[in-house]
This record gives C-alpha cells, structure tokens and sequence, in this order.
C-alpha cells in the first residue's frame, strides 16, 4: 500500500514540478527540490488531494515535516 | 487545445500547465502582450492560468505582479518596475478581502454613506491614475459576496449588511465603467456564485496562502479574465455553423416527419430546444451569423426550420448547407463563402464523432463539448465565444450586411463587364479623418482584420485614441455604401509622417465584406491628396506575411508602389514618390469628404 502511494505521489511532483527525475522518499523536504516554495506547495497540495480524494486540514499542512509525514496522513485518510 | 475550453478537468490543468505552457509556446504568430497584475492578495497561481488560456487564444503574455498587497501603492505612488514595464493591459485583483471600512450596526445611514464613498474613493483615484498615466485597458474585479451573513436575510436589504454594502459598491464600479470604454468590469461575484460561494470562499486558502479563493477554484477566474482581454484583441468568434437533428430540435426530420419533431411549448424535451432556439437568436443583436450545417435533404432541413413552434427560421441563416457531404467539407466551403477563417467558427453537433472529425480537420474551429440538450446552453455560454467589450453599431446590423452580400453576387451574375457591375451598384463613399464617434468600431476593425491587413498590427481603444490625439499622424476612415445597403466603416489607414517629408503606413486594412469594389484606389486617392497637403515627398508601404494576409502579397505592386527590400521571411518595403505627381486611380465610387 505504501510503496503504491510513493508511486501515485511521485508522478503528482514529477507533473507539477516538470521534472521526470524526481524521486520522493520518506525523508524528502522542500529543500530537496528546487522549485519547492511556498507558492509551489500550495499547488502541490491541490494535486495530491486530487490525486487521493481527500483534503488536509490547516494544522495538517502547517506541521507536517516531510513526505514520509504526508504519506501517513494520506493512509490514514484514504484508508 | 480541448482542454482549455469549459468544462474543465481543474486537476489535470493544475498538475499539467508547465507542460501545456510548452506546447503551446511552439505555435507561431503569437501576439505579445504586458499585463501588470495588481493584486489585493495572492495572484501567482491566476497568472500561471492567465498565462495558458491566453497562449491557447494566441496571445504570448509578460507579466508584472506587484508586491504582496500592494495594488494601491503601485498604482497610486507608482514604481521604477512598473513604469519601465509600460504595460498593455492592467488587471486589478481586488475582493471583499480588500474592503476595510465595512458598515457596523452602530453606524447611522450617513456614516455608512461615507464608508461608501471611502471604499469607491480609493478604487477611482487607481484608475484615474493609471489612466493618466498610459494609453492603458483596466481590467478591475467586482466584489463577490461574502459568505457569511450577520443580519441573514436582512444583510442584502439593509444598509448596514455587508452583503448590501458590496452590491451598492459593485453599483458604483459598474457607473465607472459605463463612463469609461478602457475599463472593464472581471464580473467575479458571477463566477463565484456559478462556482458556489461556499467553496469559492474556503477559508483554507486565505489563512494558509492568503489566496482570496479555494485555488481550484483559479482556473475559472483566469479563463474569464482570458475572455476579456481576447475579446479586447479581437480573438472573439464571429459565427455559429450549426447542426439541425438533435441539435435545434429534438428528433431526426428526414425520419420522424416534421410533426413529430419535439419543439415548442407542450412537452419539456419541445420546451429545452426553444430555449435553445432562442438563445442562439438573440446571438443576432451581438452581430454574431448563424448558419446550418447538417447531413439532410436541403427539403427536410427547410421544412424542420418552418416548423411553426420554432422561432429560428430559414432567414436567420446566412448560409445552409443541408446535403451529405462530409461536414468538415461544409464548414470550410461556408467559411469560403463569408469570406472568414475557420477559426471564427463555433459548431454545435450533438454528435461526438461528428464533432471530433470536424475538430481534426478544420484548423481553429471551436467544437463545445456539449452533452445533452438541457446543457446545450450553459457549456456555450461559459465558453465566452462571443465575450462582449467594445460594442459598435455596427455589429446590430450584421446579419443585413451578409445578408445584401447575398443579394450583390446575385446581381454580379448579370454582368459580363465587372466595371459595369461595380457602377450599377452606385458606390458612395465618405473617407476622411478619424471621428470620435467611430473610434470604437475602428480599433474593431484593426482586431478583426485579419486578410487584408498589410502589416497586422492591432490597437485597443486606448492606442487608437493616442493615433486620433497624434498630429504625426494620416488617420482615414473609409465607410462605403450602394444601392444594396451602408456596409458602414469598412476600411482604416494610418500613416506616421517621419522626417517631415516621409509618410510611413504603419496600418492598411479593409473588411473583405467590400473585397473587389475599389475601395482601396479611393483610399489611396485620398491618402495622396491628404499627403500633399502636408508636403510629403514619398509614402512608405509595409507588408508582413502571416498565416492569413497572403490575399495582400502584392498589393502595393498593384497601387503603383516600388519595392525596395524584402527579407527572407518575406517582409517588404515599398515606395511611392508622389512629389511629381499622382493620378487618381478610383473611377467607380463618388467620394464624399
């Protein structure tokens, strides 16, 4: 289930970031890539709650810390 | 490119505009364009949409956005960026985020009357700055309603609800732009409401990214602003080619009979295709032409347009081809016949794989993915076809001027001698400088254009004004009629006189409704004889090939010009030197001045 997630996840960032060679891991930031700003990860966040059918909540996006954190919000809310 | 025509796929939008933005730039012939987005909160999610729908339209953008919050002092202090940046176009993104002094329930009737004029105060004095600043087009956001309301009900009747508040400064904004042609009302308090104010206005947007709506929500915004400002450059559509069966009525003509056709009042599947009817009808005002493209017996087709409940009959159409040829084979031949691309074209098919061959092969014809028939209306309206913003009399009288086009070729079959047919036609034309009172319709012309058009450069009502207000300038209008009818302002020349004695023509167009009459040797007479008055020497021509002028390859040749360059994109420079004389050339046409 996991390792499908990372899959769908990794085409949503390679779509909104133009960039086939992305590859999204647990530990992965916004400093990892380089067009990751804050007015990118809004988009980001529209696209994989699309991507999923779910939403986030404020203080979901506001402390999550990397995607690793984001793939178990996902889990929990799509389960 | 389908996907940027409603309805849209929101998600595949977001996720994919890097990549459409690339496609898209491949196309050649864009029209570039400087919009300065002036925002009231965060607006760089609407310019990246901005950005694609109007590449789809043709138009390459560069953008200027402001700071953060800072529309009102860019507009009002102004700033270095700004200023070097000379925009075309300025779109204001203001919401009800923007307003600040709300009425309380404490206020008295007065004291709201002065919030009132505070919160239009601060918008007026944007404009008129901007305004006096450049020859500019403003663009300005209405204010949508808010979601929530104190009073309930009462907030709309009652001065002090905010939702009342909103309407009477929506009033004023809409009082402004009726006084003033460069500015133009981007109608959100529709769209939201189309898009459903609660979602519209989720609050996680504003308290995370300070976007003053739900970001899917964004591509509806910015596909209406791409409307306007299309319309403005003249990427309007001009005509309906439309199918019958299905389409106008509900039913199959040829096999039903047309007394079992559903239109009219009696039964709801009659009911939805009147409305339809009815719609499309009043397309006419706007000066939009209908015309029928559909796989009948021409009979069939005449007798299910006679039908007595319908209220679009055989002559509201301009064309009909009701026949069995292939309907990409009709489209173009109609588009042949009225002289206009096929990109000026909306088909309505009820039919998805006769609409899908169509799209294939007929270049820039738009083809609404509509579905069933209570939707017919509202998948062509958001659409924004026919968006209107500079309206002339133009386009009320339309339908008539195809319509004597008819009538003229008919009388043209009854001459041998074509210089014959032209005099029985009893031409008279007015050709003189520009008059405020037909400003309008010539920056309509100059969009419009797009076949006999020398150099395709295209001026909004702001630069046509700066041209009327330039003494360097020849600026003639040319309006023809005959015994058929007024075809009204049909053709525009600009001349920029240059070293004081070097007249450069920066624009010749004419409309191809008049193509073949002359009217350019009368233009050219005219021009001449302005020309001397100001002691010009030598006139220079231009000509720019594009996709669609090839009609004027050899225009100049044919005025008596001599070439003097051409560079491999074909390019060309002519001259006339009329310092030793001119000898008119019109002969058909009696010229008023």
């Amino acid at each position: 289930m996991k390792e499908e997630i990372y899959e769908r996840l990794n085409k949503v960032f390679r779509d909104i970031f133009d960039d086939e060679e992305i590859i999204v891991k647990p530990e992965t930031t916004a400093n990892d890539i380089e067009d990751w700003d804050s007015l990118e990860h809004i988009n980001l966040i529209v696209a994989i709650e699309q991507e999923f059918g779910m939403k986030f909540n404020m203080n979901e996006v506001t402390t999550m810390k990397n995607v690793g954190e984001m793939v178990d919000i996902i889990i929990a809310k799509t389960r | 490119m389908k996907e940027l025509e409603y309805p849209f796929d929101v998600a595949y939008l977001m996720k994919n505009k890097k990549k459409i933005k690339r496609e898209l730039l491949l196309k050649s012939g864009l029209l570039e364009k400087k919009i300065a987005i002036l925002g009231g909160s965060t607006t760089s999610e609407i310019k990246n949409m901005l950005e694609i729908f109007l590449l789809n339209y043709g138009i390459k953008p560069t953008f200027y956005e402001s700071e953060y919050n800072k529309f009102y002092e860019d507009a009002v202090f102004g700033n270095e960026e700004l200023n070097n940046f000379n925009p075309d176009i300025i779109y204001i993104h203001t919401t009800n985020r923007n307003i600040i002094q709300y009425p309380t329930m404490y206020d008295s009737e007065k004291e709201i009357e002065e919030k009132l004029k505070f919160e239009y105060e601060k918008y007026k004095k944007i404009w008129d700055t901007l305004f006096s600043k450049w020859n500019v087009t403003i663009i300005q956001n209405n204010f949508e309603y808010l979601y929530y309301r104190l009073l309930g009900n009462k907030d709309a009747s009652d001065v002090h609800g905010k939702i009342n508040f909103i309407t009477r400064l929506n009033q004023k904004f809409y009082e402004y732009a009726s006084n003033n042609k460069n500015f133009f009302i981007n109608d959100i308090n529709y769209i939201s409401s189309c898009y459903g104010l609660d979602k519209w206005a989720n609050q996680f947007y504003w308290h995370m990214y300070k976007y003053a709506m739900e970001v899917p929500a964004i591509p509806y915004l910015s596909f209406n602003i791409a409307n306007i400002i299309k319309s403005i450059y003249g990427k309007n559509k001009k005509a309906f080619v439309l199918d019958l069966d299905n389409t106008l009525w509900g039913g199959i003509v040829g096999d039903d009979g047309v007394e079992n056709l559903a239109i009219g009042p009696e039964v709801p599947s009659g009911q939805v295709y009147t409305e339809f009817q009815n719609y499309l009808k009043e397309h006419k005002s706007l000066g939009v032409i209908l015309n029928v493209n559909s796989k009948n017996e021409y009979e069939n087709a005449i007798a299910g347009l006679n039908h007595p409940a319908g209220t679009l009959k055989p002559e509201d159409f301009i064309i009909i081809k009701a026949n069995w040829n292939p309907k990409n084979v009709n489209i173009k031949e109609i588009a042949e016949e009225l002289n206009l691309g096929a990109d000026s074209f909306v088909f309505v098919d009820d039919n998805p794989a006769e609409r899908q061959i169509c799209r294939d092969y007929v270049e820039g014809l738009s083809t609404p993915e509509i579905d069933v028939a209570e939707n017919y209306i509202r998948i062509i309206d958001k659409n924004g076809y026919f968006e209107t913003t500079n309206f002339s009399d133009e386009d009320l009288k339309k339908n008539e001027l195809y319509k004597d086009n008819a009538k003229r070729s008919q009388m043209m079959a009854t001459f041998d001698n074509y210089e014959d047919y032209l005099i029985s036609l009893k031409m008279k034309a007015e050709i003189t400088s520009f008059k405020p009172i037909y400003l309008e319709r010539i920056s309509q012309l100059s969009n419009k254009s797009n076949q006999f058009n020398l150099t395709t450069k295209r001026y909004s009502l702001a630069d046509i004004e700066a041209v009327n207000n330039d003494d360097n300038y020849i600026k003639l209008y040319g309006k023809l009629e005959d015994i058929f009818g007024d075809n009204g302002v049909i053709t525009v020349v600009i001349g920029n006189i240059k070293n004081t004695n070097e007249l450069h023509i920066d624009l010749w167009i004419m409309s191809c409704r008049v193509l073949k009459r002359n009217m350019e040797f009368a233009m050219l007479d005219a021009l001449v004889k302005e020309a001397k008055k100001r002691n010009i020497k030598t006139i220079y021509g231009y000509y720019y090939p594009t996709m669609k002028n090839k009609m004027v390859n050899n225009f100049y040749d044919l005025q008596g010009f001599e070439e003097i360059s051409c560079d491999q994109a074909g390019n060309k420079v002519y001259k006339l030197d009329i310092s030793k004389g001119y000898i008119n050339k019109n002969n058909v046409i009696e010229v008023n001045e």
